[in-house]
């Protein structure tokens, strides 16, 4: 970015500081995307023959719509399931708190391979979820639970629910208790002054969360790589064929441009109607 | 919420907190009892203990050079990330520069954009350079995916820093640079440390830009664990896990103590 180095004597010598990492961004992270997604203008021709093929392959809208699918899927559960912890953390004693961010957090700093690694052991056939399923009688026979959609689903909940704890617990933290006893001292019902008082205040954190979850499974690669059978090949799997396989940067970028467009476009509403700077906070 | 459905919200929600807390540490617990196990396969609960698959990573070439590429690695792009991610939190936090909040935004983009997009975009890039297969390519791009956890790490611990101490220090005389290496590098430090570590963790579990970029002959371990997985399983990956999982959670407990000295908070 050369006309950072001119602009910066203007503004003072602190913004030189940025110079440094900004040439690192561009050089290495804004050029290379960039190049990749021009792909999809210009291989193997100009014009948008990528985007055509990608309409017309069944192949390759199977996996569009495997993506959607199983974001879809993933991210409300990850919301029923986190929105009990995070109650739990933001309401509960500072020693409960201490332990739930922990075991939430240890999973979290874990490599993503590790732990889907250690799903498949989990849940293989001979594993212990089948043992003790059978131990319970559950089941006579072990049942398939990788390599396939459950797995898929089992994997990606491990990674992703810290993504809806975190957020939910901010906006759950920040609500004061005193609304809930006024609802409930004006002569609402528990269950009706939740849902009218509560939930309303938590949304912000829950729609954060949401989107963060539906975001980052849309680009997955590893959990349905390790996971998954065919039927529930991601987007970003077609990608690395495409490239490592077929050399076919043009479709590579076209798949590309999609899906930073979607995961853009989701980010774009997420600031509109919550504002990031208060979702982070 | 009184009564019947406070008591019921109660049960629902301490039963998902256990169950939810088994799901998130069970796999973990299993890997490392895996990784002692005698038997060659992985076979859960293990027939009997050993320490042969450490034996086994330690002394296999394959396992060893991947340490030792992940560690050439790691060392170099998290002291850079380090670096540049300092000074650009510096200046984004202290500069009162216009648009500060959209260039923060822009050096968080690396962990925004998804892993798949900037590993291919790199490894095509590179192809022309002849950068794949070498440590300056891996060592590039694993600034760049490391560069926002510092980034954020320091900024935050900026935003949590009083700057009236840095403006007491020049109003007593200071020169700009000797009240910043006096008085804010020190305050600063736990924060920037942090960050190192977040930093020097996210390196060393970085696949997929790894996955594009190395090679077999320079190849970190990540890249070797996403190979074994996929072939013949035994339980030495368990035992590489392990480590990886002891790595995790020494780096957080000494993030904590660091953030109990200071109050910062982390990148989440």
């Amino acid at each position: 970015m050369p006309d950072a180095g001119v602009k910066a004597p203007l503004i003072g010598g602190r913004a030189l500081l940025l110079v440094p990492a900004m040439l690192v961004l561009l050089l290495a992270f804004v050029g290379p995307v960039g190049w990749l997604l021009a792909r999809a203008f210009t291989q193997p021709q100009r014009g948008l023959q990528n985007f055509e093929a990608l309409w017309q392959r069944q192949g390759y809208l199977q996996v569009l719509w495997n993506t959607i699918e199983i974001s879809a899927l993933v991210t409300p559960i990850c919301v029923l399931l986190g929105f009990p912890i995070a109650h739990a953390m933001a309401t509960g004693s500072p020693r409960l708190r201490r332990w739930l961010v922990f075991i939430v957090l240890l999973p979290f700093w874990t490599s993503l391979l590790v732990r889907t690694f250690a799903t498949v052991i989990l849940l293989q056939r001979n594993g212990p979820v089948n043992a003790v399923l059978i131990a319970l009688g559950l089941t006579a026979e072990p049942l398939s639970l990788i390599y396939n959609l459950t797995g898929v689903m089992a994997g990606a909940l491990q990674v992703l629910l810290p993504f809806v704890i975190f957020p939910l617990h901010a906006a759950m933290a920040r609500i004061d208790p005193a609304f809930m006893q006024a609802a409930l001292t004006l002569g609402a019902r528990p269950v009706r002054a939740f849902i009218r008082v509560y939930l309303p205040l938590t949304l912000p954190g829950l729609i954060t969360g949401a989107t963060l979850v539906f975001i980052s499974t849309l680009g997955y690669f590893v959990t349905p790589a390790m996971l998954g059978g065919p039927h529930q090949t991601m987007i970003a799997q077609l990608i690395q064929d495409q490239i490592a396989q077929f050399g076919n940067w043009g479709m590579a970028g076209a798949l590309s441009l999609l899906l930073l467009a979607v995961s853009g476009v989701l980010f774009l509403l997420l600031h509109l109607t919550i504002g990031l700077k208060a979702a982070a906070r | 919420m009184t009564g019947d459905g406070m008591d019921l919200w109660r049960r629902l929600r301490g039963t998902i907190c256990i169950l939810v807390a088994l799901y998130l540490i069970a796999p973990l617990v299993i890997v490392v009892i895996i990784s002692f196990s005698a038997a060659s396969f992985l076979q859960f609960p293990p027939p009997g203990l050993s320490l042969r698959w450490y034996v086994n990573l330690f002394g296999d070439p394959a396992w060893t050079s991947s340490l030792i590429v992940s560690v050439q690695v790691l060392i170099p792009s998290a002291t850079l990330a380090t670096l540049l991610g300092t000074a650009a939190a510096y200046a984004l936090v202290r500069g009162r520069i216009p648009g500060a909040s959209m260039i923060g935004a822009a050096l968080m983009l690396p962990i925004i954009v998804p892993g798949i997009i900037t590993a291919a975009a790199l490894f095509g890039v590179y192809r022309g350079l002849g950068l794949n297969g070498t440590l300056t390519g891996l060592i590039i791009g694993h600034v760049v995916i490391t560069l926002p956890y510092v980034v954020a790490t320091v900024s935050s611990g900026l935003r949590t820093m009083d700057p009236r101490l840095e403006d007491a220090a020049s109003t007593l005389g200071a020169r700009p640079g000797a009240a910043f290496r006096r008085v804010t590098l020190p305050l600063l430090l736990p924060a920037i440390l942090s960050g190192l570590l977040f930093a020097a963790v996210a390196s060393f579990d970085e696949l997929i830009v790894s996955l594009f970029v190395s090679t077999a002959r320079v190849r970190p371990v990540a890249v070797q664990m996403w190979s074994n997985v996929r072939g013949d399983v035994d339980p030495t990956i368990a035992a590489i896990a392990s480590l990886c999982f002891a790595f995790a959670f020494v780096v957080l407990l000494a993030e904590g103590f660091l953030r109990r000295r200071t109050g910062i908070e982390g990148p989440r």
